[in-house]
């Protein structure tokens, strides 16, 4: 497969590897946060830590969507199943999310409401035209990557005057996520950031400027295969060696500074910020979510129905917040690996395969116990 | 949901849509999200949407990259230093 | 001079005919369907008894029963069909506890509705399979329900077989050291399944690996090798089987992830819908797990059979009191090769 294989080639990774290890000031460690799923998934399906010297940290960030999601989004949407008997449709990752009352939005299938997986926004706008006598709704969540896909969707049903489409708003910021993790009393011990993938293609590296300027931490863009990863990884050690911070692009075959104008531009159009909005795992965050401008009101499910969003506190024993931060790692939480499993996930961090939690869970815990 | 793949355009189809080809493997997806997509271009694809184009000569530099000797290497054979 | 023929029955419309809540009564539209449809295809002496159960030879040794159940959707798909599947399923099933298949028993639920020329096709791939396999089908149930309670047709087949003296295999059999071998290419009939229902469509398609392994078994056991496991790594694909191994003796595992194959197609569709072929479903692929010194020998033995010319050594047992299957990746770093975490792919197998 072409642009896959070759960034995955063994002996390149040797290469890469034997740089970092070289070029790491054996002085001091090098703590490196990714908020990527798909850089968290690199890591751990390619054993990557295996090839970086011990020195070497990767912390799992905020950079799954299902994860920072909160458990009360999560119940909206089962309450809009069940008690409207919508077609709640959605991307296979939210189905397994345990929420409230011991639901979950596949439970709450099992019991009868219509919720249906699906691939692309495109899916659930067909699923629309083909139940005109229903009304469906699409629980709209992830970041910058995801959020055009969902412009489109509104802006086509609206031109076709679909008057059953309508979604459930829980498009998130990356920058913002950034911002909630860094801005912490007494700063964080995080020293660099592999800044996501696919969210870099739509809104260019740009938006990275003001972390490297005012908390003087590099960034380095990097691609979603392992050797991408890697060589972000020598990037950023370079310029930690160097006491330099700037925004830094790997992945330059598809990110440019100003990104994708004509996604931005129609995110612009259909969406406009809210000015609060609760993340799992990090509190309430300012200018952190969209939701739909007046014009787009209509399609708002949460004004079309009643279904206000209802907060849950989070176990009192997860420790979700200082693991997102890179306070804490997944196995010094207490309730890690016993209580808290990928079968029964207690916070956001074990919920989704990409969590930090469920990564090591899954790929990591062997070393543990090695 | 990070799942991205790049893919190569096959054919247009329908205003908006074409047909994208991954080792073989064929999908109708929306161009709706970028513009002046070609038949041979390769684009990243996302949940059913091509997001942006993929710069060929771009890869190739960053193959290169990853080929490179490291710099303290490069020093030290600069200065003949083992 | 009567113009009524006696005795006539109308024969059944397989051209356009459905399945109705008559054919499960047990009357005579029923006992129509048995022999026009299922016994005519079947066509065996202990089908040919006609009684409610077979009436079966003497066992020239130790018995192995094993069942299986066939959901999968679509009914027919590139390289098979829920016909062939569920004969060949339960021919490894029998096949991997290292016993000669030897009979078949199917059972049929069948939904109110179903075209009569799909449940044909249907029953003559069975017969087709059984008839290649040598494993005759010898007794069966219908069942008829109504409208919507259904999927079209589910199949539970049952294989009986026996296994010669001296042959003893397990799933709690492997010990430290013993190699892990593989028959071939993994994914393949998962992604089969799978690509047709998120339509994908390829340039070389996906076919089902779906196939009847009790030849190879065969020629394996003959050869000698100390074999301690086998096994077919069906729903939950290669992943899922080794972890109940490795459970099972109480062992960890090392595989290699260079050696273990996958087609081109299979893991370009893999990367279009997000899986990972280890965990995707195979019906024509087994694991076996032998002692080192004999791993060469098994190899070789695979590799000259047509159903396993690309088998390779994944990995080898290791001692490990937590039992986990770790895998070293074509990046030189390691990973666990975990249990699915519940992850639900569709009907499939």
């Amino acid at each position: 497969m072409k642009y896959v294989d070759e960034f995955r080639n063994g002996e390149l990774a040797k290469n890469i590897s034997a740089n970092i290890t070289r070029e790491a000031n054996p002085k001091r460690t090098f703590r490196l946060m990714e908020f990527c799923g798909g850089h968290t998934h690199a890591i751990s399906r390619y054993g990557l830590a295996d090839l970086l010297p011990p020195n070497v940290r990767m912390i799992h960030g905020p950079g799954c969507p299902v994860c920072v999601l909160p458990i009360g989004r999560v119940d909206q949407a089962i309450r809009l199943a069940r008690e409207q008997g919508v077609i709640l449709c959605t991307y296979a990752d939210t189905v397994r999310v345990p929420a409230s009352n011991n639901l979950s939005l596949m439970r709450a299938k099992a019991s009868g409401a219509d919720v249906r997986m699906i691939y692309s926004t495109q899916d659930a706008l067909k699923i629309a035209r083909d139940n005109p006598d229903r009304e469906v709704v699409f629980l709209a969540i992830g970041f910058e990557t995801t959020t055009p896909p969902t412009a489109v969707a509104v802006k086509q049903a609206a031109a076709e005057g679909l008057k059953n489409f309508s979604i459930l708003c829980d498009h998130v910021l990356t920058p913002a996520a950034m911002h909630a993790i860094l801005a912490v009393e007494g700063g964080v011990a995080i020293d660099g950031f592999v800044g996501p993938a696919h969210v870099s293609t739509v809104i260019g590296s740009k938006p990275y400027e003001p972390f490297a300027d005012d908390y003087n931490k590099p960034v380095v863009i990097a691609g979603f295969e392992p050797l991408d990863v890697m060589q972000a990884i020598l990037m950023l050690v370079r310029q930690i060696n160097d006491g330099r911070a700037a925004v830094e692009n790997e992945f330059i075959r598809a990110v440019t500074r100003e990104g994708n104008v004509k996604a931005q531009e129609l995110v612009a159009e259909v969406f406009e910020l809210r000015e609060t909005f609760e993340w799992r795992g990090l509190g309430s965050v300012p200018n952190s979510a969209l939701k739909l401008r007046p014009p787009y009101a209509a399609f708002d499910a949460e004004l079309k129905f009643a279904v206000d969003y209802v907060a849950v506190q989070d176990n009192k024993a997860c420790e979700c917040a200082a693991i997102l931060r890179g306070q804490k790692r997944p196995q010094e939480c207490k309730i890690f690996g016993t209580v808290c499993t990928p079968e029964n996930p207690i916070g956001s961090c074990m919920v989704s395969s990409e969590g930090a939690c469920a990564a090591h869970y899954s790929y990591g815990r062997f070393r543990e116990s090695a | 949901m990070c799942l991205a793949i790049p893919a190569l355009i096959e054919e247009l189809t329908t205003p908006g849509n074409a047909i994208v080809n991954l080792g073989g493997v064929r999908k109708e997806i929306s161009l709706a999200l970028i513009s002046d997509a070609a038949v041979g271009d390769y684009v990243i694809v996302h949940v059913g949407y091509a997001l942006q184009k993929l710069d060929p000569e771009e890869a190739q530099r960053t193959l290169e990259m990853f080929a490179e000797m490291g710099q303290i290497d490069e020093l030290r054979s600069e200065l003949g230093v083992q | 001079m009567s113009t009524v023929k006696p005795n006539y029955a109308r024969a059944l419309d397989i051209k356009h005919g459905r399945v109705d809540m008559s054919h499960g009564s047990g009357g005579r539209a029923m006992a129509q369907l048995i022999t026009e449809l299922f016994a005519s295809a079947f066509n065996n002496e202990y089908l040919a008894q006609g009684n409610d159960g077979a009436l079966l030879p003497q066992a020239a040794g130790r018995l192995v029963m094993a069942t299986d159940s066939h959901v999968v959707s679509p009914l027919f798909f590139a390289g098979g069909d829920i016909g062939c599947l569920s004969v060949h399923g339960t021919i490894n099933d029998v096949a991997v506890m290292g016993a000669k298949p030897l009979y078949l028993s199917a059972s049929f639920i069948l939904e109110e509705g179903y075209p009569l020329a799909d449940l044909k096709r249907i029953v003559e791939s069975m017969a087709k399979a059984s008839r290649e396999a040598g494993v005759p089908i010898v007794t069966g149930d219908t069942k008829v329900v109504e409208q919507g309670k259904g999927d079209g047709v589910f199949i539970t087949t049952t294989g009986v077989g026996v296994v010669r003296d001296g042959i003893n295999l397990s799933g709690d059999l492997a010990q430290p050291g013993d190699k892990i071998l593989l028959s071939g290419t993994i994914g393949d009939h998962g992604m089969a399944i799978l690509s047709q229902r998120e339509g994908l469509t390829f340039s070389a398609p996906i076919v089902s690996d779906t196939a009847a392994l009790h030849g190879l078994v065969a020629a394996m056991l003959d050869s000698g090798v100390k074999l301690r496991v086998l096994r077919d790594p069906t729903r939950g694909g290669l992943a899922t089987t080794l972890n109940e191994i490795a459970k099972q003796s109480g062992v960890g595992m090392m595989l290699q992830e260079s050696a273990i194959a996958v087609n081109q197609p299979v893991e370009a569709a893999c990367e279009f819908l997000g899986l990972d072929p280890l965990y995707v479903a195979n019906e024509g692929k087994l694991i076996a797990i032998c002692a080192s010194e004999d791993a060469q020998r098994l190899l070789a033995v695979m590799r000259a059979h047509p159903l396993a010319g690309a088998a390779s050594i994944i990995g080898e047992v290791l001692e490990d009191s937590h039992g986990f299957v770790q895998m070293t990746t074509k990046l030189g770093g390691r990973r666990v090769v975990d249990w699915l975490a519940g992850e639900q792919l569709p009907r499939i197998c």
